[in-house]
């Protein structure tokens, strides 16, 4: 067997549930497997950990093609939430938790989380905008400071 | 199939060292393997772990994930990873004589 990984940081640039629920879940294994792990939280990636819009992230129905849906229906009022309601409750199935939760719980199991500057800058956000499990709000050197001699991981 | 020695019980276990029949779990051979896992002594603590993981698998035939430990209340997700540290789910669930979890979470 080739040498463990030791450390993974692990980048979530995308907004939505596809867009966040890949980073959590590789985070949230890493340190199921004793690795040490880092979430950096960037551009519309930075909803996962907004207060405010943490607990509502859906997935995008329009402009989607993994949906298997023409972009036409994808419109209509409802359709996002009526499939994001569908996604979570297979995901509670396979006890993947809601984001809010999902976060609380990849903290609690020692991964470390961090929000982009350049972002923050841009949205004009505040470090009280974010939930209590964000560590910091690092510059991309920072980032590269904490990542050193692990792997990186984009989503 | 692999054999284990642990104190005067030879048990059955699959390449990575997880039991392949739970009849022949004890708890002294839970204590060994937890040994070998880095985990010196099992404390009340773990036996609670331990106790819930296999009442749970009795009554669902799956492996708890480490969400569902939590929502139960049997244990914090922090206090899991402190008593099992290097890797929870995995450890609680071969010293606890079952399978390898399959899940993701």
């Amino acid at each position: 067997m080739s040498e463990k990984i030791q450390k993974v940081s692990i980048i979530v640039s995308k907004g939505g549930l596809d867009g966040v629920y890949p980073g959590l879940i590789m985070a949230n294994g890493a340190r199921m497997e004793g690795i040490e792990a880092n979430l950096f939280f960037t551009f519309f990636g930075l909803d996962a950990v907004l207060k405010k819009r943490m607990g509502k992230i859906k997935v995008a129905t329009v402009g989607n093609p993994g949906m298997h849906m023409p972009s036409l229906l994808g419109i209509l009022p409802g359709v996002s939430a009526m499939a994001t309601a569908m996604m979570k409750r297979t995901m509670d199935k396979l006890d993947i938790p809601p984001v809010p939760e999902f976060i609380e719980m990849v903290s609690d199991a020692g991964c470390k989380l961090y929000a982009c500057k350049a972002t923050v800058d841009m949205f004009k956000l505040k470090k009280e905008d974010f939930c209590p499990q964000v560590d910091s709000i690092i510059n991309v050197g920072r980032f590269y400071e904490i990542a050193a001699g692990g792997e990186i991981i984009f989503t | 199939m692999a054999q284990k020695l642990y104190g005067a019980t030879t048990v059955d276990v699959d390449a990575e060292g997880f039991l392949t029949d739970f009849a022949q779990w004890t708890r002294e051979v839970a204590a060994a393997i937890a040994k070998e896992e880095g985990i010196a002594e099992l404390t009340p603590a773990h036996w609670k772990v331990i106790d819930y993981i296999q009442k749970d698998f009795k009554e669902n035939g799956q492996v708890p994930s480490i969400r569902k430990l939590n929502k139960s209340g049997v244990i914090s997700t922090k206090e899991l990873y402190d008593l099992f540290p290097g890797g929870p789910a995995k450890k609680a669930a071969k010293i606890s004589g079952m399978k390898k979890p399959e899940g993701c979470v």
